[in-house]
């Protein structure tokens, strides 16, 4: 095993990680704004993906136009499943929340089969994005470097947001107590809407890479994504956004590592390993790597 | 300034407040007093929004020109704009912003940047710890100095009418002394204060007016000075006779 064949497995395992810190952020934030565990959250991966669909090959729009596209969309997506779903169960136990989360994500998934239908559709992004570039022993397409590039920037970019902004002191002070945030005049409502917006938006990006990343896209894509970007969020410490990133990373990597390191016949327990690292680190860090103790809020 | 009119609140199904009415003139400094459970902290959160009561209307005067207009149903957010500012029991602090962001997150709503310093300039003259511990994490702070931070940070506001809930609760005599007096000017700077306290002596020393609340109901009111010798009150807040 050479070093540029290690090299090669780490990138790949970067190029996913980033799709799933991209999705955990918004898991992460979202439970920690209003402790609401929320399985839908995948789902908006998917939307994302088949609006990546519309706008690239169905509208022939520029890359940039369709990002840009993409963000905006499932931005108003989160919006309105907050506003539609998850506003009306507000001060209801956790297990409702969660119990919703779920209705709306089969939900989703159901509407799009109704109008997209279950089969699979093949996704290509332009050439200049398919193109190969190779440094060294390490090889990637020009799509994934922009998936890692841009996905870090945005991770930036929303840390730099929730430092300095007043739109993120005013999350941080709602995550911690709603009450004296509404005492602050902090307006809650406005300030979950805006995490669910914001994390619904990295999600949709995800899912034009994952589309990118994978080449084919069906309505039920953002189960194993939600599932595994949930997993992230919860290595991480859930409510942690720097945590959601680590635990994205963490998660990519020892996935692709496992494939890649493992004698082939084991290829097929990746899953299975990555859960049982999972195990390992909740064992020893039981609220994630850099989670803090967040009491139950019900 | 503030006029509470006969109000009924539930917490839950439980029925805490059963007809309370209080007033708080311009500049006064009002105390309320009772012991635990009495419904004193739901009083409070009912005139700053959090609790919304059943029955009754709570009239506050934004502005001495203006015309009093009843909070109840107003939201939490907004009450604060109206400039009431309420510094909730066991102090509230974001523990993991730092002291320097708990301090303007109360002034969230304004945007006079320029006044938002010069006020932050003076909170940290008022309280030297705070400006000492700047960039640490409010959850770092000792208990004192946290009250100090929320007393602080209640200020940013800027508020009219001020409402503490326990300022005292945890603290040692010395500070307490030094908050109370801290307290003392700012009720001289022209902020009405309105003061929920289990600390009867202290409580009866600095205030001007207070009301005596038991099991949801006011039972005594009057000058301060009044309630320190009426022998009722004596007798259960100020540990009996001398």
């Amino acid at each position: 095993m050479s070093a540029g064949y290690i090299a090669q497995q780490i990138v790949n395992g970067l190029i996913l990680g980033s799709m799933y810190a991209l999705v955990a952020i918004g898991f992460s934030m979202i439970y920690g704004i209003v402790r609401l565990i929320n399985f839908a959250h995948g789902d908006v991966v998917m939307i994302g993906a088949f609006i990546t669909l519309g706008l690239l090959q169905k509208l022939g729009l520029p890359f940039p136009v369709v990002a840009l596209g993409v963000l905006i969309t499932c931005a108003g997506v989160g919006v309105l499943i907050e506003k539609g779903a998850f506003r009306p169960m507000r001060g209801a136990p956790q297990v409702t929340g969660f119990i919703a989360s779920l209705a709306v994500s089969i939900m989703l998934q159901n509407l799009g089969i109704l109008f997209l239908t279950a089969q699979p559709r093949n996704f290509s992004f332009p050439d200049y994005l398919q193109k190969v570039i190779a440094i060294g022993p390490v090889s990637f397409r020009f799509i994934d470097l922009i998936i890692m590039l841009s996905a870090m920037g945005l991770m930036c970019a929303l840390m730099l947001l929730v430092k300095k902004t007043r739109l993120g002191i005013a999350m941080r002070a709602t995550a911690e107590n709603i009450d004296v945030a509404r005492l602050m005049g902090i307006n809650i409502n406005r300030t979950i809407t805006a995490s669910f917006a914001i994390g619904s938006a990295l999600a949709g990006i995800a899912g034009l890479m994952w589309g990118g990343k994978f080449g084919q896209i069906d309505p039920l894509l953002g189960f194993v994504p939600g599932l595994k970007s949930f997993v992230a969020a919860v290595i991480g410490g859930v409510g942690s956004i720097p945590g959601a990133i680590i635990g994205g990373y963490v998660l990519g990597l020892s996935e692709v590592l496992f494939v890649g390191l493992l004698p082939p016949i084991y290829s097929a327990y990746r899953d299975a390993f990555v859960f049982l690292t999972l195990i390992l680190i909740l064992l020893v860090m039981p609220n994630g790597i850099l989670g803090k103790r967040l009491e139950d809020r019900a | 300034m503030l006029d509470i009119d006969n109000i009924h609140v539930y917490r839950g199904k439980t029925y805490v407040l059963q007809g309370v009415s209080l007033k708080v003139a311009a500049g006064e400094i009002v105390a309320l007093i009772g012991a635990n459970g009495a419904g004193k902290t739901t009083l409070l959160q009912t005139i700053s929004g959090l609790l919304r009561p059943r029955r009754g209307r709570i009239l506050y005067q934004p502005a001495d020109s203006s015309a009093a207009m009843d909070i109840s149903t107003i939201s939490a957010e907004n009450i604060v704009k109206l400039g009431l500012s309420h510094c909730p029991e066991g102090r509230g602090i974001f523990s993991q912003l730092t002291v320097r962001e708990n301090l303007l997150v109360g002034a969230y709503l304004r945007s006079d940047k320029a006044a938002i310093q010069r006020d932050y300039r003076r909170i940290c003259d008022t309280f030297p710890i705070l400006a000492e511990r700047a960039r640490q994490a409010a959850g770092s702070l000792s208990g004192g100095e946290q009250e100090m931070l929320a007393v602080g940070r209640a200020l940013m506001s800027r508020p009219r009418l001020l409402v503490l809930d326990e300022p005292s609760l945890g603290l040692g005599p010395i500070i307490i002394k030094n908050l109370f007096g801290v307290l003392a000017e700012i009720n001289s700077q022209g902020v009405t204060i309105l003061l929920v306290e289990q600390n009867a002596v202290m409580a009866l020393d600095f205030s001007h007016r207070a009301y005596v609340l038991e099991t949801g109901r006011i039972t005594i009111s009057g000058a301060s000075t009044d309630l320190a010798c009426d022998e009722s009150v004596r007798c259960a807040y100020l540990g009996g006779k001398e």
